[in-house]
């Protein structure tokens, strides 16, 4: 990497992160949203730890949380692609691509913006749930290791969102690059355990990527972390995976002109 | 001009904003069954604000207004059944095609069913949309709307027709061609033309008469040949090869006229003459072998003629105008 | 079509074209444009549709809480996309309104004798024609997932009809929102609120199975719970006289209090002299 890939990358990060805090009506829906699933969630459906052979120690707060914490985390990469659309739809990402050295840098910088938007709401999601009476069980290390899964969702989510963005150059593009991510979240155990799921979502589930982060980040809160080495390493590929992705969308993005 | 003689009659209105700078502030203005009044004006004059005053879209602060011979306040109805309106944005709906935009125009102003589709297939001839008008209005260029627009705006058969800025981002052939029916409108089927625009040549072109409009009052009012004349005559512009001998071409120039300007390098003298100076005027400089770097005749222009009244060029001028 | 008594000079009469013939022309418009646009006839339809799949199936351990309906989740959860649906209805609705006003196509139909009341009815007749084709597409996937409708086949005409009498309460509030705002943002941005009373409400458990005093208590208020319950009693229980009226007349309190909201918005913003 070289210094003119940071310097570009820290120049649209920058702007990333300026833009969000700037604009209360981009910063509020990623907090609040997850704060609403949160509580209509943990709250709402809180029977659920009723149901037999539901035994997750720590509760259904802290059950909902995790899921709540990666779908922040994807969703704050999905609200960069929007950016990213908006960008083109405005002409403004034909500015960054003439004036960039390393074009490299630019989804670098986009990603980086996205990150530094989810550590915002993760910490604020994080202590709504503490507030609300979440038990952790988990030490130091395995919240860290919560988070680290959270940071490369947020990566994995945003380097596709870009992609998706760079690829159509229009906010049309918004429910493409929210409805797949949208409907890969929803298809894991959001509810419930998978193994008190039936029928073809349990299929689907069992398959899903996401499952295994959410059972990743579920066993680090409850303190006995599971399937954390496959978690970590089904991101990092999806985020090489996803890399690719966004590099391609550039291309296509320097084509169009 | 007494009413029953005017189509338009504007006395004093003004036109204020909540907390706002008075948009319209005290114009009487008076247009003439057949005429095609030129509003003309920089961005944020007032032009469009008056436009939505007089077509009944915005009430007036104080002063009154009648148009077609009713009140644009007591009979905001009967005004808004004589006139037409194309105003300043296009606001067609870009998922229906030419042709519903006609029907639906038509079916709203009450027209019979049996005549509507009759009536549409008229206009769309008239504006020369039949080829488009099945195709929806998003994939129409920017002069198809505008034709477009002015055949909304005539569907209901008006006597009066409002233009807010018509040509505004049009191709110039799409301009002429609109000018072309305007005109036509107004000559052949004695219709009521009010025209807004912050084009000088459409202004030269279309209108009978021309209002200029600045900060909200007009500044000045006449045929385009009369306001021209009121400023004055030609003025040439020179520029000396030699920078050092300003002075002896202001010597040789002002025999030929007063001198207008002195300044950036260049000499302007008004020629009362006309342009039939022109002759002579390089006769005597070669005579007196001054070369010049540029020799240049300006007419006077309507620019002139409000830059003489406000101090400033009317292109160039002016902020965003805030409507509403 | 009436026409007044002509002013003298033989100054030509004002024409009023009838309410029906300016209802009708913008329902048709209303109507022409969403079938236009199949993106906005699409999602409204899948999406609740694929929420209604997942959560359906997601949800199924539910039945095994102590108390619950004995029917299978799918079957309780159907009455949600309807509710849902109606919401995309409102914001459908608003927005094409806020559209009109933004691009100036509002001047253009407020220089005509349109009334500001036959301009709303027409919009909203519109936005119940969209209810209608998409009550009936959930009601039939619904039932092809094998869910039984109690109250038979009566009940299910009921049931569309309380669901397009909730949409049409709906887009009077997005009809609302765009005549106050007048800008399609604003109106796209109540729509997560909006969402929001969908969930806290009794949408993903009967009320008295929500185990969170707060929740419950907000549910209980919320007056969409009493919405998703009448369509919910249709489909689990049948004839619930008490749940229909609650249904039906939130959903009467809703159409007035939004369109009548929404009548005096039109009047203001629908300023001719």
């Amino acid at each position: 990497m070289t210094r003119r890939f940071y310097s570009v990358a820290r120049g649209v990060a920058w702007r990333s992160v300026h833009n969000t805090f700037a604009n209360p009506a981009i910063i509020l829906p990623s907090i609040i949203f997850p704060l609403f699933f949160l509580a209509a969630f943990a709250g709402g459906l809180s029977s659920i730890s009723d149901v037999p052979n539901f035994d997750y120690k720590p509760g259904y707060t802290a059950f909902q949380f995790a899921f709540v914490l990666l779908q922040s985390s994807a969703f704050g990469g999905v609200f960069t692609g929007f950016a990213v659309a908006r960008d083109f739809d405005s002409g403004f990402a034909r500015r960054l691509l003439l004036c960039a050295p390393q074009r490299s840098g630019i989804i670098a910088g986009y990603a980086a913006g996205a990150l530094v938007r989810w550590f915002v709401t993760g910490a604020i999601v994080t202590v709504a749930a503490l507030l609300a009476g979440m038990s952790v069980e988990g030490d130091g290390v395995e919240l860290v290791g919560l988070f680290g899964l959270g940071v490369l969702v947020n990566i994995v989510a945003a380097l596709w969102a870009c992609g998706v963005a760079m690829f159509l150059r229009t906010e049309q593009a918004g429910a493409l690059i929210q409805m797949p991510v949208f409907i890969v979240l929803f298809l894991a155990p959001v509810f419930v355990p998978l193994r008190l799921l039936s029928g073809w979502i349990h299929a689907v589930a069992r398959y899903n990527p996401a499952t295994v982060a959410l059972e990743a980040a579920r066993g680090l809160i409850a303190g006995s972390p599971v399937k954390l080495a496959l978690a970590f390493a089904l991101l990092l590929g999806g985020a090489a995976i996803m890399s690719l992705w966004a590099r391609r969308g550039l291309a296509s993005a320097e084509r169009a002109g | 001009m007494n009413s029953r003689s005017c189509a338009i009659e504007v006395e004093q209105l003004v036109r204020e904003f909540r907390k706002g700078p008075r948009a319209v502030d005290g114009i009487d203005l008076a247009v003439s069954p057949g005429e095609i009044y030129g509003f003309l004006g920089p961005n944020g004059a007032g032009k469009s604000t008056t436009v939505l005053t007089l077509t009944t879209l915005l009430p007036p602060t104080s002063g009154r207004a009648s148009v077609g011979g009713y009140d644009i306040v007591r009979d905001g109805a009967h005004v808004r059944a004589s006139i037409g309106a194309a105003l300043q944005e296009a606001a067609l709906d870009a998922i229906l095609t030419g042709r519903e935009h006609l029907t639906l125009q038509a079916t709203l102003q009450g027209m019979p069913k049996a005549e509507r589709a009759r009536r549409a297939q008229e206009l769309l001839e008239r504006v020369g949309l039949t080829e488009a008008a099945d195709r929806r209005v998003g994939g129409y260029s920017g002069g198809m709307k505008r034709r477009l627009d002015l055949a909304l705006a005539l569907v209901h058969r008006p006597r009066i027709l409002f233009l807010d800025e018509p040509t505004t981002g049009l191709d110039l052939q799409s301009r002429s061609a609109l000018w072309e029916e305007v005109a036509r409108l107004a000559h052949d089927e004695g219709m009521t033309v009010f025209l807004t625009t912050q084009y000088l040549e459409e202004a030269d072109a279309l209108a009978d008469r021309v209002g200029i409009i600045d900060h909200g009052k007009i500044v000045a009012e006449g045929t385009p040949t009369q306001l021209k004349e009121e400023i004055g005559s030609p003025t040439v512009e020179v520029v000396p090869a030699d920078p050092t001998l300003g002075e002896t071409l202001v010597e040789q120039l002002t025999r030929f006229g007063t001198l207008a300007r002195n300044g950036g390098g260049a000499v302007t003298v008004q020629l009362p003459g006309g342009e039939s100076q022109l002759a002579e005027i390089v006769r005597a400089l070669d005579q007196a072998h001054l070369k010049v770097a540029s020799l240049q005749l300006h007419q006077t222009s309507l620019d002139d003629v409000f830059l003489a009244k406000t101090g400033r060029k009317l292109e160039g001028a002016g902020e965003d105008e805030d409507e509403r | 079509m009436s026409v007044s008594a002509a002013a003298s000079n033989g100054v030509p009469a004002l024409v009023q074209p009838s309410l029906v013939d300016q209802v009708g022309a913008v329902a048709r418009r209303s109507v022409t444009r969403t079938f236009r646009q199949r993106g906005l006839l699409v999602f409204p339809l899948v999406f609740p549709l694929l929420l209604f799949a997942i959560n359906g199936s997601a949800l199924g351990a539910a039945r095994k809480i102590n108390g619950f309906p004995d029917v299978s989740y799918r079957d309780f959860a159907l009455a949600i996309p309807f509710i849902q649906g109606a919401l995309f209805v409102a914001v459908s609705a608003g927005t094409d309104l806020a559209r009109d006003i933004e691009s100036g196509f509002f001047n253009r139909l407020a220089l005509t004798p349109l009334r500001g009341s036959a301009l709303l009815a027409g919009q909203l007749g519109g936005a119940v024609v969209v209810a209608c084709v998409q009550s009936l597409v959930y009601l039939a996937v619904g039932i092809a997932s094998g869910v039984g409708i109690a109250s038979g086949f009566g009940g299910a005409l009921v049931l569309l009809a309380l669901s397009i009498l909730i949409a049409f309460g709906f887009a009077g509030l997005g009809a609302l929102l765009a005549l106050r705002f007048g800008s399609g943002e604003a109106v796209q941005g109540f729509f997560p609120l909006l969402f929001v009373t969908i969930f806290l409400s009794s949408s993903n458990l009967p009320r008295n199975l929500i185990k969170a005093d707060w929740f419950r208590e907000v549910a209980t208020y919320n007056p969409v719970s009493y919405l998703i319950e009448g369509v919910r009693s249709l489909i689990i229980t049948g004839w619930d006289g008490e749940a229909l009226a609650l249904g039906f007349g939130f959903a009467l309190l809703l159409c007035v209090i939004t369109l009548s909201l929404a009548g005096a918005s039109m009047k203001n913003r629908l300023v001719r002299t």
